[in-house]
């Protein structure tokens, strides 16, 4: 975790997550992870290693999938930003969450919201993606539990859920 | 009281909704008024003399809390097997990052400053990084002579052998530390309130651990120390003895500042300072026939424990039974030892000293075929273990296991014979090289020997006023699915829907002592105690009169209902009991050393590439014996899961190590498997059941983990004609290897 720089004073910033217009007092440079988790109460990003390697801090940006440990509030500024909490919810589940739920693609459970909005982004980019496809786009991602296929499968079967595009 | 079956279906995982919406509150997520955050100070050098301590301008002291070993109400110690490791260095230090002090100050994003700015003077002493270095006792840093433990199995005349084997193979073969690597770092909260004592939230495997902990550290009596489990981001035996230490700090803190204390170590803190298993040597000597049958045997298993006991002699325990793998050996004798070195200690590790041992067995296996001039598949099927045989400990083989059976089906479905045809044909070429391995194994289930017995955990079921059941166990989820598990059990013992068991949160106010949950033993041993409270419930319902001999699910919700409302929410318990006729002798180290063996036959297909020397898992065949799976997709996910974390054992996961500390504690520089670096893991089940065990069920977990670190460098070895005995196998140790092996033999041809 990086301390905010020293001397930079704590500005608005507006952005929209989930949907809703929302507007934090934040130093620049504190991670957007660290906003979202302590200031919007959003816990469902996670911080795994807090250097971009993992991915479970991973959320959409202007529907880009980005890691929330590496992107400066500052730059979200104006930006649509969506977490897992943005997805679904309990009564109507996301086709990946319903799938990751039934294939097995969660386990632990603390990779999972990642790799929900990572392979959000895939099929979004990709809505009918190849095994090869789905290795390499989920490979920012890591899950120290499955072995990865039963996550593989999960976004198989979401992506023969969604209409044929 | 026809129903449809849940045992054997993929419920969906109980706490699944919860992971999939991000709801599930793991440690992290949880705040509480008037919070601070907790830091370490660790010491920075492996081992010697505190001699002062300094707190360096520049810093406002006085607005944090600091805790040092004089602050401990209690015994200066992580409670476990021995009292030896200290929650706080005092007078010296034995590994790097040694807890030395504690900070606390409310804003989380000084801390780091402040760890920097206190500044130890040590007068340094020396060290020992290697088991080499720690058997020649040349320093003693542990005891007498460096050794946590040691054990003796011996099992018939080995010293006869010798001289009648037709061949005489030995061999040395080692392991390396690994990182259990979950995704959720370490941590807890701790609260302190004076009349209640001590409450601690955390990221945990056994609540029961770390609550032994606390009163020692404390000197608390049970009702005063509180444990309770947070949802779980994987622990893989990584969060079985550590969580105490971290407990152990947090709660320090709180009592010292009055205030709840959060701790959470960042990535690089819990790479370096917590646990990793166990890095090994093991030696073989073995004596053989003609035709290929072992005679008898010498193997020496040794393990590094790093600084301090821990769980050494368990790990070391599991090792050494697993020593002789899944083969009949006439004569054995092993001699086993764990060994202390200034490192951070080893610890628990999904295969707890097995995944050791079996890799150098299964390696030692080929080597054998090798020397006798016999294949890889024939010198197994010479050598199984049959029902009826012995063990290394002389336990019965009572399971009518028939290893050749599982053996011909993995060479089926991996297509062993005609790939390995195919390979040896195309391997004289081209940029990849191409090969396949075998491993054969077994995993035995629950705790070791006399174990469970000392153990002797309880389970409890609740009947709820809304006329649903609640399981109430200490053993805990992280990932494996105990809570789905468990509630498919009791729904299934009495007939009800899944929907109507629930499972109560890891909270020691409310949960008996289940055991700890790690050694492949809930499914099997906690899940069998589940079943039977379950039906103590019933009893109750029957005997009172409330519920009739054939009743539905609904008819069942109703009678408990009723009986609540009448009598208040009731229980049922059940105790472990030890199953009659097992014996086992702790000194000798001879008898039924588990209740049931999980078996296994596990088969890699590898690419090495000729230009960058990496090598690549292009298939791998899974076949294993499990007794009854429970629930398909969890025993598969069980299964993939361990050899993904196996196949970063065998290839990628190398702990560097300078002076006793690790110096790659990053996911960038340690490298475990992503999603684009795994083959197809294709997973077969054979069910024969199991008689101890709820519904047939076996231990799972750590199977997985023991068979393909072995399949793999066994496949290597196929497919460039080069023995490698140590893991991790990394594309650097195969180019010096292929590099001497071709100045060989280009000094040959200058001959």
């Amino acid at each position: 975790m990086s301390a905010p720089s020293a001397g930079t004073m704590p500005c608005e910033i507006s952005f929209v997550v989930n949907g809703e217009q929302r507007t934090v007092r934040a130093h620049p440079m504190e991670r957007l992870l660290d906003v979202l988790r302590q200031q919007l109460s959003l816990t469902g990003t996670k911080e795994g290693c807090g250097e971009g390697e993992c991915g479970a801090c991973s959320v959409l940006l202007d529907g880009l999938i980005v890691n929330s440990c590496l992107i400066p509030v500052l730059q979200a500024k104006g930006t649509e930003v969506v977490t897992i909490e943005g997805l679904g919810a309990d009564d109507r589940l996301h086709a990946l969450q319903k799938a990751f739920l039934e294939c097995g693609g969660a386990q632990c459970g603390i990779c999972t919201p990642g790799m929900i909005l990572a392979a959000t982004h895939l099929l979004n980019k990709n809505p009918r993606p190849k095994l090869q496809d789905i290795r390499e786009g989920l490979a920012g991602n890591l899950c120290r539990c499955t072995g990865y296929m039963q996550i593989i499968e999960a976004v198989i079967a979401a992506a023969h859920e969604s209409p044929t595009p | 009281m026809n129903h449809e079956p849940i045992i054997g279906t993929a419920v969906p995982r109980k706490e699944g909704r919860n992971k999939v919406t991000g709801k599930a509150q793991y440690v992290d997520d949880m705040v509480l008024p008037n919070m601070l955050y907790g830091a370490t100070v660790r010491s920075q050098i492996p081992r010697g003399r505190i001699k002062n301590i300094k707190f360096s301008p520049g810093i406002n002291w006085s607005e944090f809390v600091v805790v040092s070993a004089k602050d401990i109400p209690g015994k200066n110690c992580i409670s476990l097997i021995m009292d030896d490791q200290p929650c706080l260095a005092q007078e010296a230090v034995n590994h790097p990052e040694e807890p030395i002090l504690l900070l606390a100050h409310r804003d989380r994003y000084v801390l780091a400053k402040a760890v920097e700015a206190v500044s130890i003077d040590y007068e340094p002493l020396p060290t020992v990084f290697t088991i080499e270095d720690s058997e020649r006792c040349s320093e003693i840093i542990w005891g007498s002579n460096n050794t946590f433990k040691t054990y003796l199995v011996t099992k018939g005349d080995v010293d006869s052998v010798w001289k009648d084997a037709a061949y005489i193979v030995e061999g040395e073969y080692t392991t390396g530390a690994q990182e259990q690597l979950y995704i959720e770092n370490n941590g807890m909260i701790a609260s302190c309130d004076a009349g209640q004592g001590i409450t601690v939230w955390g990221s945990l495997q056994c609540p029961y651990y770390v609550h032994k902990a606390l009163m020692a550290l404390c000197n608390l009596t049970a009702d005063k120390v509180r444990v309770v489990q947070m949802e779980t981001g994987g622990a893989f035996g990584g969060k079985e003895e550590y969580p105490s230490m971290i407990a152990a700090h947090a709660a320090l803190l709180a009592v010292k500042s009055c205030c709840p204390v959060k701790m959470i170590y960042d990535r690089m803190e819990d790479m370096v300072a917590t646990t990793k298993r166990h890095p090994s040597r093991t030696r073989h000597r073995t004596a053989l026939s003609k035709d290929g049958k072992i005679l008898g045997g010498e193997i020496e298993f040794i393990i590094d424990g790093g600084a301090y006991c821990t769980l050494s002699p368990v790990v070391l325990s599991r090792g050494t039974i697993h020593a002789g793998g899944s083969y009949f050996w006439p004569s054995v004798r092993i001699r086993a030892k764990a060994v202390a070195t200034n490192v951070p200690p080893h610890g628990a590790f999904r295969g707890f000293g097995a995944p050791q041992s079996l890799f150098a067995l299964e390696r030692h296996m080929d080597h054998i075929a090798e020397v006798v001039g016999l294949s890889s598949v024939e010198i197994r099927r010479r050598n199984f273990l049959k029902p009826g045989q012995t063990t290394t400990t002389d336990q019965v083989v009572r399971e009518e296991i028939d290893l050749n059976k599982l053996l011909d089906r993995a060479l089926e479905l991996s297509d062993y014979h005609k790939k390995r045809m195919s390979f040896s044909q195309n391997n004289t070429s081209g940029a990849t090289r191409r090969g396949m391995g075998i491993a054969a194994f077994l995993h035995g289930a629950g705790f070791t020997g006399s174990g469970e017995r000392y153990l002797s955990s309880v389970v409890g079921v609740e009947g709820g006023a809304d006329g649903r059941l609640r399981v109430l166990v200490s053993s805990t989820e992280f990932g494996q699915g105990t809570k789905t598990v468990l509630s498919q059990i009791a729904a299934e013992a009495l007939g009800l829907r899944y929907e109507d068991v629930t499972v109560a949160q890891a909270d020691t106010t409310e949960v008996p002592n289940s055991g700890p949950t790690v050694a492949s033993r809930t499914a099997m041993i906690v899940g069998k105690l589940v079943q039977l409270a379950a039906l103590g419930i019933r009893q109750t319902l029957f005997s009172s009169g409330t519920l009739k001999e054939s009743y539905s699910p609904e008819e069942f919700r109703i009678a408990c209902q009723n009986y609540v409302a009448a009598h208040g929410p009731f229980r049922s318990w059940s105790h472990y009991e030890e199953p009659k006729g097992v014996f086992w002798d702790d000194e000798k180290y001879r008898g039924e050393a588990y209740a049931a063996f999980a078996w296994a036959v596990y088969i890699a297909e590898v690419a090495v590439d000729m230009v960058t020397y990496s090598v690549s898992v292009e298939d791998f065949v899974a076949l294993q014996e499990v007794g009854k799976v429970l629930h398909p997709v969890l025993a598969q996910g069980q299964i993939i899961g361990g050899i993904a974390q196996a196949i970063g054992f065998a290839l990628y996961e190398n702990v560097a190590w300078q002076n006793g500390r690790m110096q790659n504690g990053q996911m960038t520089n340690y490298i475990m498997p992503t999603s684009a670096d795994l083959p197809p893991i294709r997973v077969y089940f054979e069910e024969l059941g199991n008689v101890h065990g709820a519904f047939g069920a076996k231990g799972i977990g750590e199977l997985p983990m023991d068979g393909p670190a072995p399949a793999i460098v066994n496949a290597v070895k196929d497919a460039l004609g080069v023995n490698f005995n140590s893991i991790p196998l990394l594309p650097e140790d195969i180019f010096h290897a292929l590099a001497a092996k071709g100045e060989e033999a280009y000094l040959k041809g200058v001959k």
